[in-house]
Order: structure tokens, then C-alpha cells, then sequence
């Protein structure tokens, strides 16, 4: 039984990998080679179905679908990269802050966050950008404001359980700022559940993403993205059914990257949440 | 008590939070939103009636509690590009939206809590393993896409099924089915692949428990000890489930209602943000989020009736 838990958590781990790394090398290839020009519209070429030499077929300009499902890479990370980086940076400075000092700032910073919470997450970018536009680094932005108050909270708990300890009360004894035991001494004992956080916040920030394109609100042309060739695909479903499969495909296949790569982790750091 | 007033508490300012948050967005909007609304060739009397109007030539803070007392009359302003009252524009939507997450609700349940028990009889590690991949997929698969495929496998094959537009209740029942069941599965399926291990869980913890082994050695039936005693006790981590999962159905019709283009209020939203129409854009997002706060604080409130030891921890 023990041996086939352990399969599970090695399954999780190699297929994570697998995934992100060959999603990974997509977009660095798709950075000096597509097989086909990106925007080359040829119109006596559109809707072809998948053959040798448009592999996924063709779009309603004739563009080559595989060639667009791998420069969306490029867009799928860079909102994931952005939406963590400010949700972890934001997340953590407020959680370790309320956390750390507690009180009212402890108050008022997570009754703020517990404020952002109560929106429904596709609200809250929605109506982010309809204030601030839309476009790949708004929507990253918009994405990274929500994922702040999950990361808030992660870190607040961790700094609360960890100021009590004995070499947090050491340092304060030998005189360290608190700063450098917030940073420099907690941090690094609370960062496995960030790490776990930030993980899945990749994920749920790349299906936002294809989200907010699919509704026309995010990425826009020509900026290639993954959601937006699903809404423009949705037009020709019966009549190029394949049009719709390889960017979906995509974007399952990313997401479910991020999920297994986030669960292998927490099991590694945390065995005992067997 | 103290439990349901801390509750009360808590929720009351949510509410002015999510309330000032709301209001505050479209402060910081960059640009003059008037200038926006009614374009660049606009001249100065026209952005003066219009600021009037709307009452933006007032302090900020009269602007605001003039928005909140209209959150409680229903007077939300006028849509720009509908001329018309934003709650009245609302309230022609809700039809839809409200039989889409009803109906949503009840497949989940339905499908979900029976699933879940079956597969907490039928516990071994392996079965843990396709099951979590079964959850991961549906975490991870985008609901317009599972949308899309729906119309494309059984909307565009079975007539029943409309894959455009809302039948109202009124004018067939049978049409109102056909126009909202493949959205509903769309947002269901995803829900109920996450939720039946929550229920399989709740199982499970209850199924260790000794009542359950003296119930087994008095000899009575397996079933009758699954579903009427386990399932009964395990009702409170459950219910809290279905408090959560109604927030993200809500969310949910948002986008399935642009995919099936069903004129409910997520369709109305979205076409309010292209639009720039920021007084609809305002009401719509402050009403669906209140009906999230207050449907979570419902269920806190009665997560404590039904399970008292919650009030008093």
C-alpha cells in the first residue's frame, strides 16, 4: 500500500515535470523558430484540417494553429511569472506583517484581504479591467492583486506560529531589527506553504487568463493567446472542430502541470499530510 | 449567541469593505470616465450635464454614501447606453442567471454526494489515485472550453438541446431545459469532480468512528448504516460545501452565459465593460458580489445551528 502512495506522489512529480518542462522548451524554441510565420494570413489557406504540414490544422485567416498554440506559451507564462511574482511579493509583506506585529494592523490588513476575498475572482479582474483595460500586462496585474490575499493569509499563519519560537525570541535578544527576523529569520522557516501557494497560483492565473481572453477582456491581438483563439474558434466548432482542440488542450495540459507539480511539493516538504 | 453576533459583525464589514473597494475602483480609474463615456468629441457643457447627472460634481464622500443608499433603495443610477435604471436592467436578467445556478446546484448535489459515498465504500490506494487525477483534470480543464465541447459532442447531435439563447420557464418548460442544461453540466461537471471527495471524506472520517462499528455488529444493513447514519452526520462538512461551491456557480454563469449566449446577468456584464457603461458595471459587480457574502454568512449561521460544538469552540 505504502509502496503504490509512493508511486502516486512519484506520478504526480514526473508528470508535473514532463509537462511544464516540455511547455518549457516550447517557448523558448517558439522564441527564434515556429514552423510557420505567427501572423502569415493566407486566405486561401484557412480552416485546413491537421496535415504534415499544419499539424493542428489552420485558423479562419490561415494561420498555422501549432505554430500560434506555441508562441501562446509565451503569453501563458509571462501572466503566470507576473500574477505570482506580485502575489507572493504583496502576499507575503502584509501576511508577515499582520502576522509578525498582530493587533490592529494585524486587524485591519486581513479584514482588507478578507474584503478582496469575499469577491468571486473572475468579478474582481473583471472589473479591474474594465477600469484599468485590458491587455496581457493589465490582466497579469489585475490576476496578481487577487492571488494576494490567499498568499496573506498562508504567510500570516506561519509568522504567527513561528514569532513564539525560541530563536525568533534569541534574535530579538541579541538585538536583530525586526525586519531582518522578519525577512531574514521567519521567512525562510515559512516558505514550503508559499511555495505550494505560488505553485498553484500559476495555474489558476494561466485558466484566468484563457478566462479573461476567451471574454474578450484580456490578452488582445496580436498579442497570441490561448483563450482567444478558443473564443475565435468557437464560430467555425462544427465546421473545424480542430481549430478548438489544440489551444484547449494546451491549457488543460498546463494547468494540470502547475496542480501536480503543487501537490508532489507539499507531499516532498509536508509527508505528513498522508 | 456569540458566535451568531461576531458572525454578524463580520459580515456587516465585509460588506462596507467590499462596498468602499467597489466604489474606490472606479475613482482611480485613469482619465476623466466622462470623457470616456461620451467620447472624444464631446464639449465641455455636454461633460458638465452629464457630471451633474450623475451627481460626480458632489464631495467624494456624498458621492459614495449616495451610492450605498441606493444599494439599499435599488436606485443604482442609469445604465449610460441602455438609458435606463441600472437595478431595473439587473432584475430583467435574473431569470436566467438564478434557473441556471439553481439547476447547476441541484445536478452537483445530486450527482456528487451519492458519487461520493460509493467511492468512500470502495477505498484502496489505487482508487485514490485516479480519483485525484479525475479532480486535477476537472481543476484544470477551462469551463468555456468543456462548454464548447458540450455543444460540439451533444448540443449540435441531440435536437433537444439548444445551443444558443434562453427559453423562458413561461413560454415552454421543455425549452427552458433544452436552453439550460448543457450550461448547467458545463459548470456542474467541473464542481462535481472537486466536491465528491469532500463528500467521499467526510465519509470516510465518519465511517471510522465507533457508533459506526456498533451499528455494524447489531447486523444492520450496510446501506441503512451509509445513508442513514453516516450520511446524516456527515451533513455539516458538506453543507459547508455547497455554501462554498454556490459562490463559484455564481462566478460560474459569467463566463457559460457568454458561451451559450444566455441573456443573464454575466452576459449583461460583460457587454456593460465593452461598452464602458460604469454605473452597470458598478451595480452588477457590487449585487453579485453581496449575494456571495451573504449566501457564505448564511451558511456559517447555520453551520453553527446544525453543529453546536462550532458556537462554542
Amino acid at each position: 500500500m505504502k509502496k503504490i502512495a509512493n508511486q502516486g506522489r512519484n506520478v504526480n512529480l514526473i508528470m508535473g515535470l514532463l509537462i511544464l518542462c516540455s511547455f518549457l522548451l516550447l517557448m523558448v524554441v517558439s522564441f527564434f523558430y515556429t514552423p510557420h510565420d505567427v501572423n502569415a494570413m493566407l486566405v486561401s489557406n484557412k480552416l485546413q484540417s491537421p496535415s504534415g504540414v499544419h499539424w493542428f490544422g489552420t485558423d479562419e485567416f490561415g494561420r498555422d494553429i501549432f505554430s500560434r498554440v506555441m508562441k501562446g506559451t509565451q503569453t501563458a507564462f509571462f501572466v503566470g511569472a507576473v500574477t505570482v511574482a506580485i502575489g507572493v511579493t504583496f502576499g507575503t509583506l502584509i501576511g508577515g506583517i499582520a502576522g509578525y506585529v498582530g493587533g490592529w494592523v494585524d486587524e485591519v490588513f486581513m479584514r482588507l484581504m478578507d474584503a478582496l476575498m469575499a469577491f468571486p475572482g473572475i468579478i474582481l479582474a473583471l472589473m479591474l479591467v474594465a477600469v484599468f483595460g485590458p491587455g496581457m500586462v493589465n490582466t497579469s496585474i489585475a490576476l496578481g492583486i487577487i492571488a494576494i490575499p490567499t498568499i496573506a493569509r498562508i504567510a500570516r499563519s506561519g509568522f504567527i506560529q513561528h514569532k513564539e519560537f525560541e530563536y525568533v525570541m534569541s534574535a530579538k535578544l541579541a538585538g536583530v531589527s525586526r525586519f531582518k527576523i522578519m525577512f531574514k529569520h521567519i521567512l525562510p522557516n515559512v516558505s514550503s506553504p508559499l511555495i505550494v501557494a505560488a505553485s498553484i497560483s500559476f495555474g489558476i492565473a494561466m485558466l484566468a487568463e484563457a478566462s479573461l481572453s476567451y471574454l474578450g477582456l484580456g490578452v488582445q491581438p496580436p498579442d497570441p493567446s490561448w483563450g482567444r483563439m478558443l473564443r475565435d474558434s468557437q464560430a467555425y466548432l462544427t465546421s473545424a472542430p480542430w481549430y478548438t482542440y489544440a489551444p484547449g488542450i494546451a491549457i488543460t495540459f498546463m494547468v494540470l502541470g502547475f496542480y501536480m507539480l503543487s501537490n508532489a511539493i507539499r507531499d516532498i516538504m509536508d509527508p505528513r499530510s498522508d | 449567541m456569540a458566535y451568531i453576533i461576531r458572525r454578524i459583525l463580520l459580515f456587516v464589514v465585509t460588506v462596507a469593505l467590499v462596498s468602499v473597494i467597489t466604489f474606490a475602483v472606479f475613482q482611480v480609474m485613469p482619465g476623466d470616465p466622462i470623457r470616456i463615456m461620451l467620447g472624444p468629441e464631446a464639449d465641455e457643457t455636454q461633460i458638465a450635464t452629464l457630471k451633474a447627472q450623475l451627481g460626480l460634481d458632489q464631495p467624494l464622500y456624498t458621492q459614495y454614501f449616495e451610492w450605498v443608499k441606493g444599494l439599499f433603495t435599488g436606485d443604482l443610477g442609469q445604465s449610460i447606453r441602455y438609458s435606463k435604471p441600472v437595478s431595473e436592467l439587473i432584475m430583467a436578467r435574473l431569470p436566467v442567471t438564478i434557473s441556471l445556478a439553481i439547476m447547476t446546484l441541484i445536478i452537483v448535489v445530486v450527482v456528487a454526494v451519492p458519487l461520493g459515498v460509493f467511492v468512500a465504500q470502495r477505498q484502496n490506494k489505487l482508487s485514490d489515485l485516479v480519483f485525484s487525477t479525475v479532480t486535477q483534470v476537472g481543476m484544470a480543464i477551462p469551463s468555456f472550453w468543456l462548454g464548447m465541447l458540450l455543444i460540439l459532442y451533444i448540443g449540435m447531435n441531440v435536437s433537444f438541446f439548444s445551443v444558443s439563447g434562453y427559453v423562458p420557464w413561461t413560454k415552454s418548460i421543455a425549452g427552458a431545459f433544452g436552453s439550460l442544461l448543457l450550461p448547467a453540466l458545463t459548470i456542474a461537471i467541473p464542481q462535481i469532480a472537486v466536491k465528491f471527495r469532500y463528500v467521499r471524506n467526510a465519509v470516510l472520517e465518519q465511517l471510522r468512528l465507533d457508533y459506526v462499528r456498533t451499528l455494524r455488529s447489531k447486523g444492520i444493513k450496510e446501506k441503512m448504516v451509509l445513508y442513514k447514519h453516516v450520511l446524516r452526520n456527515s451533513m455539516i462538512p458538506i453543507l459547508t460545501i455547497f455554501g462554498l461551491i454556490t459562490a463559484e456557480v455564481i462566478a460560474g454563469t459569467i463566463i457559460v452565459e457568454q458561451v451559450f449566449g444566455l441573456p443573464g446577468v454575466g452576459k449583461l456584464l460583460i457587454s456593460s465593460i465593452s461598452y464602458r457603461d460604469f454605473p452597470l458595471v458598478q451595480g452588477i459587480v457590487m449585487y453579485i458580489t453581496l449575494a456571495v457574502v451573504f449566501i457564505n454568512f448564511l451558511v456559517d449561521i447555520l453551520y453553527s445551528i446544525l453543529d453546536p460544538r462550532i458556537r462554542l469552540s
